[in-house]
Order: structure tokens, then sequence, then C-alpha cells
């Protein structure tokens, strides 16, 4: 891999930027270049799909169509809600050829529908095989970590190729290249309370100090994410969990791609560690 | 000269509604060859076999074609009618007027004209036929039983007190199967072991049952009456003959931690095992993958102690060959693997058990002698949650059918762990509750109402170990509307019933058909339950299907009633379509000889006075030849035919569709 096609998404130009730091510096340590679709938008997240069908499919099929003219054969959606609208449209499409013709005429744009569209997960894995796991120089020995999926990296038929929905072990083989160690817990694929983190706060509360509940109880020092909506609800609303009687001990929470530039000897603020609400710059000093 | 009679039903409105089987009568009278042509409401009817007899005998027919339904229908029937009338059989032929064409077809014109050119084919081959005799090949009274569970004993035990022979194989050491692993039954709460391990003595000391343990069948070559099973009678490295199963081998086997299958891995065996104290026979076998002397060559112990010199390290399979008129084949189930289930822990949760452990949990033979104790810690589990339809009624992940016989051992289980946990909470999560059967809703009821088994209908979406050692179950009430989570010690799950993987390889050997799930199929799923399409091969128990212990052991008594009716006559009666060898023109290339997917084609010597070979030439045994043509397809010397299917007839039947032949005009020439 010389170059991927990339799609930030809005998430990684504010709330997850971190995630996005964190990619860039991977890449560049990796060799891999990362083509920014020009003109790209928003892919509908879940305000599309709850205002309509179309919409929902045309605003991601805008995406496609755009990197397919650039002449971009794969694009890496960091953003797991992103990748789930991106990739949900292309298998979609692919098995609604009459939907593809619609799209052409809604948006004034032609698509062969022939770009493949990767998650995080996929993409730092094929990464470390690549090559990058050999420069994993400052391993974080013997932290133990948990493997946080949520539901778009875990769920979609189609969409997430290769996981058991119910026992997802994408990310596994990353958190070991790091030299942590992956906890067995319960939680990995539960709720975090998503998108209702502004209507209705205290659910995510709720439900994301379940699965930083469990977490500790399975021993792990901190979480490892994908999605920048998880990663919202676990690490900002940790405060809240507190003032709500439901925490006492912070948990840092790490995007994964965090986790492999710490063990790549990465400077943290170069991949955005500082900019945690609860603190993950301890974790730093644990590298080697 | 021929004289064929043509018959045409209108069975009801079925043929008549869409062919003119009035016109098709006048047409049939002026085919050449043919006397007499009639037609009849219900020619399969008392009358109308009549008619058919009458016409024979009044009009001295030397054919006849009755254009009615498909052969398989009724042929036997209006065969039978023919012979009545002092008519071979074999010279009267079916038109199928009815699933070829009345039923197919709306347009009547095109219909009446096409059900006369299926009479005039008929009748070109009718002209042509040959009287057969009937070929009866001998049976050989023998019946082979595959599986040793309740339903392979049962039959076993049924076909020889019919006073026939048995040979009863089973794959394990023991007999016994999944029912000798059960505590109680159902509806009647009686001890498993109690009522079974009578039988299975019975089946190894029955003067007419030759018991196969450590077997399996090999291949499966012959035919209903004359069937060759090849066994592999497995390496058992104990000398059945001077064993006495005193025990001295397996208390002083020093590999002791291996899991034990009969206890569903909730206890340990040591290598030289036997499977139960109450195996049949009770004999112990070598478990050769984890035996030290037979793995790394050293150790020997159960040599030195045994007083009677039975181990033998250097035992190896043997292949017997078995000689049967009828095979039965009961070779049982499995329960699904939920280790599939991600949700439900993977299989990972040592106290998310099957229904087999939680079996041996209550048994009184078990390794908890009859205590519930969960296997993680050996606590007394306070709260049970039972889980049904594990696996079943779900095609996504499991399999698609219902294992029928969850919701009734689901009930049995929460009653006895209210009987022996007393202040125990049994929870139990159900779709349904489907409890058809005799004393079988009463019993769920009594689970509920006596026994106080808590049911939730609803699924469960996940299940998984807390900290504290709590097993959480969640799910949802379907009833009250509202999700539900449930604080357990102990789950339960009734996993979905499935054939055995090998099974499928069996069915192979034997030419039985399977369904998708991989259970054998039935001839016929109302009329024909016990029948393969395979003459001679039977079935019993959940081989075929979810079953429980009653219907798997009437499924075994029916099985053995066919088998002793087919041991009844001493000959079998066999269609005489066979292919035969013309001995003049025979070139003796062989190519049928090869060809014969049945082996039905030998040499055969033709001598002179003197008994010196002067020819060879093929030769078909009408004993095993199926009719199937291969060899009339090979022969380069059209040496080969078969009765009934001449080529000459076959041809004909061709040119009676040509175009100044038939009605109706073939694309060239309109």
């Amino acid at each position: 891999m010389k170059s991927i096609g990339y799609y930030p998404g809005c998430a990684l130009a504010c709330s997850g930027i971190e995630l996005d730091l964190s990619i860039r510096a991977l890449s560049g340590l990796a060799g891999v270049e990362l083509c920014e679709i020009a003109d790209w938008n928003c892919c509908g997240a879940s305000s599309a799909h709850s205002t309509g069908h179309e919409l929902a499919v045309a605003l991601p099929y805008r995406v496609l169509a755009l990197a397919e003219a650039q002449g971009l054969t794969e694009i890496l959606a960091p953003c797991a809600s992103c990748f789930s609208r991106l990739k949900g449209t292309l298998v979609r499409l692919r098995r609604n050829p009459e939907m593809l013709e619609r799209m052409a005429g809604l948006t004034g744009r032609a698509c062969r529908n022939s770009v493949s569209v990767v998650n995080v997960v996929e993409y730092l894995g094929r990464l470390l095989k690549e090559g990058l796991a050999g420069k994993l120089t400052s391993p974080l020995k013997g932290v133990k970590v948990a493997a946080y999926y949520g539901c778009l990296l875990s769920r979609g038929e189609g969409i997430v190729e290769g996981e058991d929905a119910e026992n997802p072990t994408g990310m596994e083989a990353a958190i070991q290249a790091a030299g942590c160690e992956a906890v067995p817990w319960n939680f990995a694929t539960e709720c975090c309370g998503g998108a209702f983190s502004l209507a209705k706060p205290e659910a995510v509360v709720d439900l994301s100090a379940a699965v930083l509940g469990d977490a500790e109880q399975a021993g792990a020092q901190m979480i490892v994410a994908g999605c920048p909506m998880c990663h919202s609800n676990l690490d900002m609303r940790q405060r809240a969990m507190s003032a709500a009687g439901r925490r006492t001990r912070p948990m840092p929470i790490l995007y994964l791609s965090e986790l492999l530039g710490l063990a790549a000897g990465i400077a943290p603020k170069t991949i955005g560690l500082d900019r945690h609400f609860t603190d993950a710059m301890s974790i730093a000093g644990r590298s080697a | 000269m021929a004289r064929v009679g043509v018959f045409i039903c209108h069975c009801g409105e079925n043929i008549a509604r869409t062919v003119d089987v009035a016109a098709a009568a006048a047409a049939a009278a002026k085919m050449p060859g043919v006397v007499y042509s009639a037609d009849y409401k219900y020619m399969c009817s008392d009358p109308g076999q009549q008619l058919v007899r009458k016409a024979i005998a009044d009009h001295k027919l030397t054919g006849a074609v009755v254009a009615a339904c498909s052969p398989r229908m009724h042929e036997n029937t209006f065969r039978r009618a023919a012979a009545a009338a002092g008519m071979n059989p074999y010279l009267l032929e079916m038109a199928n007027v009815r699933e070829h064409c009345s039923w197919v077809h709306s347009d009547r014109a095109a219909a009446t004209a096409k059900a006369i050119d299926l009479i005039r084919v008929m009748v070109e081959k009718v002209k042509r036929n040959r009287g057969l005799r009937t070929i009866t090949v001998p049976v050989e009274p023998t019946a082979v039983v595959i599986g040793g569970g309740i339903a392979g004993i049962q039959a076993a035990l049924d076909i020889a007190a019919g006073g026939k022979a048995v040979v009863l194989i089973e794959k394990s050491p023991s007999l016994g199967g999944h029912m000798a692993r059960l505590s109680e039954t159902f509806p009647t709460l009686d001890c498993s072991q109690c009522i079974l391990t009578p039988r299975m003595v019975e089946a190894a000391n029955h003067p007419n049952i030759t018991l196969m343990t450590s077997s399996e069948v090999e291949s499966v070559g012959g035919f209903v009456g004359n069937f060759e099973v090849t066994v592999r009678r497995k390496a058992r490295y104990v000398d059945p003959a001077k064993c006495t199963g005193c025990g001295e081998c397996w208390s002083k086997c020093p590999v002791k931690n291996i899991p034990s299958e009969f206890d569903a891995g909730l206890s340990r065996r040591t290598a030289i095992y036997r499977a139960s104290p109450q195996a049949v026979p009770n004999q112990p076998v070598i478990d050769a993958r984890h035996c030290l002397m037979l793995t790394k060559g050293r150790c020997g112990v159960c040599a030195k102690v045994c007083p009677r010199g039975a181990i033998n390290f250097k035992d190896a399979d043997e292949l017997v060959k078995v000689k049967a008129g009828a095979i039965v084949l009961a070779t049982g189930f499995e329960l699904w693997d939920h280790s599939a289930y991600g949700e439900y822990g993977g299989g990972r949760i040592a106290d998310v058990i099957d229904g087999f452990a939680f079996e041996r949990l209550a048994s009184a033979s078990g390794p908890t002698a009859g205590e519930i104790r969960r296997p993680s810690d050996g606590a007394e589990p306070k709260t049970v949650v039972f889980v049904q339809c594990c696996g079943s009624r779900d095609e996504k992940a499991g399999v698609a059918y219902c294992s029928k016989i969850c919701c009734m051992y689901t009930a049995k289980h929460a009653m006895l762990y209210a009987h022996k946990v007393h202040g125990g909470r049994a929870v139990v999560f159900y779709m349904d509750v489907r409890s058809a059967g005799k004393g079988y809703d009463e019993f769920v009821r009594r689970a509920i109402e006596k026994d106080g088994a808590e049911y939730i209908r609803g699924r469960v979406s996940k299940i998984y170990r807390r900290a504290d050692g709590k097993i959480m179950v969640r799910g949802s009430d379907t009833l009250a509307g509202t999700p539900v989570a449930v604080e357990a010690d102990m789950v339960v799950l009734a996993d979905a019933v499935t054939p055995r993987p090998d099974a499928r390889t069996l069915a192979r050997m034997l030419g039985v058909a399977y369904d998708a799930d991989g259970f054998f199929s039935e001839a016929h799923p109302k009329l024909r339950p016990v029948e393969t399409a395979v003459a001679g091969v039977y079935l019993a128990g959940a081989c075929q299907g979810p079953k429980d212990i009653p219907e798997s052991v009437a499924q075994a008594s029916a099985a053995a009633a066919k088998t002793l009716g087919l041991f009844a006559r001493p000959k079998l009666e066999r269609e005489p379509i066979v292919a035969r060898v013309n001995r003049i023109t025979c070139a003796h290339c062989r190519a049928c000889i090869n060809a014969c997917p049945y082996k039905a084609i030998e040499d055969f010597n033709i001598l002179d006075r003197s008994g010196k070979v002067i020819r060879v030439v093929a030769n078909v045994n009408e004993g095993l030849c199926q009719g199937c043509g291969t060899c009339v397809s090979v022969c380069r010397s059209k040496s080969v035919d078969l009765d009934g299917f001449t080529d000459e007839q076959v041809f004909l039947q061709i040119a009676a569709l040509g175009p100044e032949e038939s009605g109706v005009k073939s694309r060239g020439s309109s």
C-alpha cells in the first residue's frame, strides 16, 4: 500500500481530531500517502437516514462518486459512523443497481461503485502487517487494555466483514503489537449511548458508565476505541458520571491509532494525546 | 399380429377437463395394431379394472395401453388386473396423460393432440414388449443395525425377537447412546439408566444379536436382500475374551486428566477406561490418543497389573465383512455447539452449560453424585436460568427447525432442580412452549405451578460473567414488553438437536438421501416414514429428525417390523427390467463390465462339449442388475439391450412422433 483515499469526515476536524492526527502520523511513519478526497461532503450520519432514505444514500454516493472520479480505488474512513454510511451505501448499491442509476440522476454524477471502503481497524491491521509492526520501538509493556468496538465496528451485514458481530477480535493483534494485553471483558460491543449524547445525556452517562465499569472490573487500565462518537461519550462524560455517582476513578480512553502512535515512539502531543477530557498523558509515560 | 387395447381414463375431471377423451379414444382406435379402445370415468376403480380384464379376454389382446396417471401411481394396479386376465403383466404399459399432459396444459385442442401422441408412442412400444418373468433373488435374513443408542437397541431387540439375526454396530466402546447419560426422563421422571440398562444387557446377551462396539461402517455394497457391509472394528487393546472388567487397570492408569465424554467434560477419566460403570460390554478400552505406552512407548502399567493378561498394545483395527438383507440406520444426534453464539459467551463461560452437562449433574451416577453443583467452583447454584431454543429456530446463526425435545427436557430440568435445590430459583426463557404429547403439557404445567419455575417468554440477548462470578442473563419479556436481567449462578442452554456430522458420509455410502440439515430423508414424509428411498434401508430415531425417547422407540420398532416383513419371504421379487447380452455378437471388449456401477456384469465362459473354453463373453447377473442401461450405451457392438426398453422400442417410439405420424405438425413442415 503506497497510498489510500482519505475521507476524514466532520469528526476528525473537531471532536475527534486526535484520530486524524494519529492516523496521519502513523501513515507518515509507514510511508502511506493519504489522498484526501477533494470537495468531500458530509456522510449524512444519523441525521440523514432519519430524514429520508434517498438522502441517506445520496450523500455517501456523492463521496464515492467523487473518489472514483479522482481515480481512487480504496478509501479510508477512520470515523466508524462515516465508514458505516459509506460502506453501507456501497453494499446497498451493489445489491440494487436500479438505485445506482437513480443516484446518478439525483446527484448528476455517474459512479460504477468501484471504490472500496476500509475502516480504522482494518487499515491499522494492514499497516502493521506491511511493516509498521517492526517500527513499534516503544511498546507499552504489560498494559491491560479493553478493546471497545461499540456497534459500528462490529455490526452491519456485509459492512463489517470478517468479524463475529457478537465477539469481534479485530483489534487484538494491534493491541498485542503495541506490547499490551487485551483483557477479556463483557461489554466490547455494548452501546455507549451514541448520538443521544446531546438529546439525552443522562442515557449516555448511564450506558457509558456501565461500559467503563465492566472494563475496570476486568482489570483494564485503559480502553481502546475506534469510533469518535464512542470516544467522546466514554472520555468526555466521565465528569458527569462522577457527578451522578457512577464513577470514581478516571479511565483513559485512547484511539487504537493513538496507542500504536505511542508504541511507535511518536511524541504524545503530535498524536493529540493532550486533547483528551480524561487524562491520557499518564499512559504516555508507560511506553518504553 | 399385435392386438392392442387402449384404455383412456377421465380421472374424474382431472384428465377429461383438458383432454377430449372421446376424441382420443376414437383416434387410438385407428392406430395400427389397435383392436379395442375405450374411455371410462375412473379406470382404476373396480368397474374400470373389470373393463380392462374383460377386454383383454374378449378381444384376445396381446398388449394394453392405459392412458391415465403416472405409472408411479397405478402401473402396479393395472398390471395386476392384466395378470388376472391371463396376460403377462409386462405387456401392459401406462401413457401418462395426467401429470405429463392434462395437469400442465390448458389449451384443450393441443392437450388432446398431445394425449393422442403419448398414446401412440406407448402403442408402438407395447407392440414390441416381451412378456417378462419376475426375477427372484435370495434374501440374507440378517439385519445390520447401525447405532447402539436406544433406537438401535430397540430395533435390534425387535428383529432378534422375530427370530432373525442382527449385527448391532456401535461406534463408541459402549451401548446406550445419549439415553445412558440422562438422569430422569419426561414425563414420568423415571430413571433413565434403570429403564435402559436392562435393554443394553439384553441386546448384548441375546443369542440372535452380534454386538460390535468400537466399530464403524467402512463401506456398503450390494442391494436389498444382499448387502455387504464392511465394518472397521477399531483396536481396543484389551482382549474381550480375557478381560473380566475387574478395574485394576483403570484404577492404576497414570493418565487421569482426560475430560470424560460421557460426563460432558465435567469429570476426568483415565486413558484406559470404560464409558460408565453401567457400560455394556463392561470392559475397558485404551484411548490410543492419550495412552503413554501407545504415544510415547513407555508405561504399560495396565498390562503389568492386569491379572488376566488381557492388555494387548499390538492390537490393530480389523475389517469385518457382514452379509445382510436389511440395514437399519439409528445414528442418533448431537447437540449444536453453542460456541457459535458470541452473545452467550461463545462457549467460554464455565457455568454456561448444555443440557447433557445438566443431566450429568442431576444424575445419581454423575460426577457430583446427583447434587447440582456448578462447574466453575462446585458451589450450589441458587439461581439457574434455562434458555430454550439455543440455536433452534435461528436461520442466521443456528438451524431453522424446532428441535422438538427441548421444551420438555427444560421443564424436566427446572423440575429436577427444584427437587434438588430447595429454595432455588429456576428461570426459563422460551419462545413458545411446544409440549404436544401424552401427558406432556401437564408436565410443563407441573413445573410451573407445582415446582415454581418462572417462565419468561422472550429471547435472551446476552449472557456474560460479571467479575463477582454472577452470570448475567439479559433478555426481553415479550409478554410484559420489558427488558429483563437475571443474576444467575448457572445457565443451561437447550442447544439445538443436530444430526451427527459423519451421518452424511454414511448416507452417501448407502445412497440414502439427507435433507439440507443433514437428517436422513424418509421415502415419504407421511406414508413411508421409516423407509428410505433405498430398498431395504430403514430409519430409526433422531438420525431422521429430532425425536424424544418414545418416538425413537416407536420408529425403531416400525423399522424392525419392516425388516421382519422383508425377511418373511425367503426370496425377493424384483422388476425384471435387466440388461441382456447377445452372446453371438458380444466381442468381450469388457466396456460394459468396466462401466457397470453395480458390478453386475461378469465374464462368462462358453465351453465346447469337452469342457474347453472356446469363447468368453459378458454376462449380466440378474440379481445385481438395476436396469440403469449404462452398459447398453457403452456397448460398441450393440450387443446389450435392456428388457422392456430395447433400442428398437425406443427408436420406434421416437419415430411415432415423426411429422407424418403425429397429430401435431412439426415445425419444419408447417
